[in-house]
């Protein structure tokens, strides 16, 4: 879901603005053209997380240094609380890094089931690094409506076992070449999760996803976790030395 | 040789109010210590025969990665059995036990569990897991305990999802219904647990023929080859309550030692009063022939006898109250879970002759060493002076 933002934001870098034609797309079409945009040289943003609780809502701003799916530096700023927290993906490796504990820690086994800080997403939803197409097959279910905007509605079925969502359904705009809405489903077929984009932007001349809506649909009456992107610059010089250990705690 | 006793009867008995203090405060030190030790040791006993009835039966194989204490390890922790135990399997004097970490969403709520496939008809363990025969429609059918209940406010018959990944990292999910809640003594058999039949977690999690532990029968004797499994003993898996109880036996001792302080003062003091108010009756007795060693004998012995008075008195009103509270047992105003130790709703004390034993020899050795320790004085008192009522 995370890796979503990266991916629209790369298409949007690549120039896909305008309208493709879904007579002339096959779902494999769109779903590489997503994938081969994907692939962005670098990203920074600045973004707002609000975990909405049963009584409150938590707001939990961070800044992140991205290159491609591979690589990804996520610094907490506040509340004060979460403040210097970081957090390093390189490849599988996660590991994030406590102000409190002045310690790095490796997330692994059943550690990246956990939600992240409390949101409605899990370390495990971060750590999805290859291409949809490598893990999928796609399969164009039709078009739709979604919220009065034409979209394709893709189905995308896991290759081979052992991806964490073996189907998901993404409605992807026609015009924005963003995936709308996403639906991830358990082996079973039982809805998980979804993503819903609520407010898009114009950033740099591009459509970007502004407010996103994380909900795990398993949870009776959740009101999920917002997304909120305030600052986003492509093309930025980022130094390998950000994504390394050392990182973490300078 | 009769006379020491029966004087110092007399002179104990003479007393009056003084003696029998000092025999009500050894006699209350001496129910104390039997209390306590009986409480511990009834605290071990029940841990021992709860857990061995309800988890680990005769004892354990553990898979070589299998770690109870170490969720991280439990992903890769189960594998198929090895072929040395497959006999037993079918016999059903081993039972499998899959372990698949999983989330429950009762009501909404997401609970982090652990998920026990075990067999249904298992005579293994004393969990109620025939009601896993259940089939209901178009759900798992899920055995849980009263504090797992509690936890997610689940009743009989109630639905919730249970979230789980298959052994390939594919998340699944399914309805479930709790088909029986259980009342067990042993938490670690309910909280946070979810038990299914094993067939079916075997299924769900695609681990055919695997399991995470093997729990053998109390009538089997655990093999030191266990396949390339670890095999578990009951000194190993019983090992939290021995260490949590050991770690609070400084805690008593230091108890018994100030109750025993207390009624070792009582004696002490009334020994120095009595050898400095009777000085004139030690000084006559040595003048009537009496060597001095039978006079500090004798002051010894007058001692002495309190342990065995506070015996006596601890068997008229001690005993009716250790056995009442034995059999009644002592409720527990908390849930067990919460100190992470196996205990029932009642603590019942155990008492041992040993204990009973033990108890009388160490009161009556201190009691006779404090009262030796004052009478030493009469061996330096000189006959003529304390004829005159003095002490040198």
């Amino acid at each position: 879901m995370i890796r979503s933002i990266s991916l629209v934001a790369t298409a949007l870098l690549a120039g896909l603005g305008a309208p493709l034609s879904g007579q002339e797309m096959t779902a494999e079409e769109i779903i590489a053209a997503m994938d081969n945009n994907l692939s962005s040289e670098n990203q920074v943003l600045t973004s707002r997380m609000v975990i909405h609780g049963r009584r409150a809502s938590r707001t939990i701003v961070s800044k992140s240094w991205v290159v491609g799916t591979e690589k990804s530096f996520t610094e907490y700023l506040a509340p004060p609380r979460e403040a210097g927290t970081k957090m390093l993906k390189v490849g599988d490796q996660l590991r994030t890094y406590s102000p409190q504990t002045d310690r790095v820690i490796q997330i692994s086994g059943h550690m990246l089931r956990q939600s992240v800080m409390g949101s409605d997403f899990s370390y495990q939803d971060m750590m999805e690094d290859q291409s949809l197409l490598d893990m999928y097959s796609a399969e164009l279910e039709g078009s739709e409506l979604l919220d009065g905007r034409e979209s394709w509605v893709i189905r995308l079925t896991a290759r081979k076992p052992g991806q964490a969502y073996p189907l998901r359904r993404a409605w992807i705009d026609k015009e924005w070449l963003l995936p709308m809405q996403e639906e991830m489903y358990a082996k079973g077929g039982k809805l998980l999760k979804s993503a819903r984009v609520l407010e898009v932007m114009r950033t740099q001349g591009r459509w970007y996803p502004k407010v996103w809506l994380f909900k795990d649909e398993l949870k009776r009456n959740s009101k999920g976790t917002e997304w909120i992107v305030d600052e986003i610059a492509f093309d930025v010089e980022i130094p390998d030395s950000r994504f390394t250990r050392a990182a973490l705690r300078r | 040789m009769m006379l020491t006793p029966v004087l110092a009867k007399r002179n104990l008995l003479g007393a009056g109010v003084r003696t029998w203090l000092n025999v009500t405060v050894t006699s209350l030190a001496f129910f104390m210590i039997i209390f306590t030790s009986g409480l511990y040791d009834g605290m071990i006993a029940f841990t021992k025969r709860v857990t061995v009835a309800t988890e680990i039966g005769g004892g354990q194989y553990w898979h070589p990665q299998y770690d109870p204490d170490d969720p991280f390890s439990l992903d890769d922790a189960h594998g198929v059995l090895p072929p040395a135990i497959l006999p037993a399997v079918a016999e059903g004097l081993v039972m499998p036990v899959l372990v698949v970490p999983g989330s429950v969403y009762p009501q909404g709520r997401v609970l982090p569990v652990m998920l026990k496939g075990i067999p249904p008809g298992q005579q293994i363990v004393d969990l109620p897991t025939e009601v896993l025969h259940a089939t209901p429609e178009g759900a798992l059918p899920v055995l849980i305990g009263s504090g797992m209940a509690r936890l997610g406010k689940l009743a009989q018959g109630d639905r919730f999802v249970i979230r789980w990944r298959d052994a390939y990292g594919s998340y699944d999910a399914q309805d479930a219904e709790v088909v029986a809640i259980m009342e067990v003594e042993n938490f670690k058999v309910d909280m946070g647990q979810v038990w299914l039949p094993l067939e079916t977690l075997r299924q769900m999690a695609a681990m055919p023929g695997e399991a995470s532990y093997l729990v053998i029968s109390t009538d089997q004797t655990l093999a030191a080859d266990g396949g390339g499994w670890t095999p578990r003993d009951h000194d190993f898996l019983l090992q939290d309550i021995i260490n949590a109880v050991e770690a609070d036996q400084p805690f008593a001792m230091t108890l018994y030692g100030i109750l025993l302080a207390l009624a070792a003062l009582g004696i002490f003091n009334g020994q120095v009063l009595s050898i400095f108010r009777r000085r004139r009756e030690i000084g006559t007795l040595m003048a009537l022939g009496m060597t001095r060693s039978r006079v500090v004998g004798l002051f010894t012995l007058e001692g002495a006898l309190h342990s065995v008075l506070a015996v006596l008195l601890t068997a008229v009103w001690g005993l009716p109250l250790l056995y009442l509270v034995a059999t009644r047992g002592i409720p527990i105003p908390y849930d067990a879970e919460t100190i992470g130790i196996v205990m029932g709703k009642r603590m019942f004390p155990v008492y041992s002759a040993a204990l009973f034993g033990g108890t009388v020899v160490v009161v009556a050795l201190v009691v006779t060493v404090v009262s030796y320790l004052p009478s030493r004085r009469i061996a330096k008192m000189n006959p003529t002076e304390a004829l005159r009522g003095r002490v040198t």
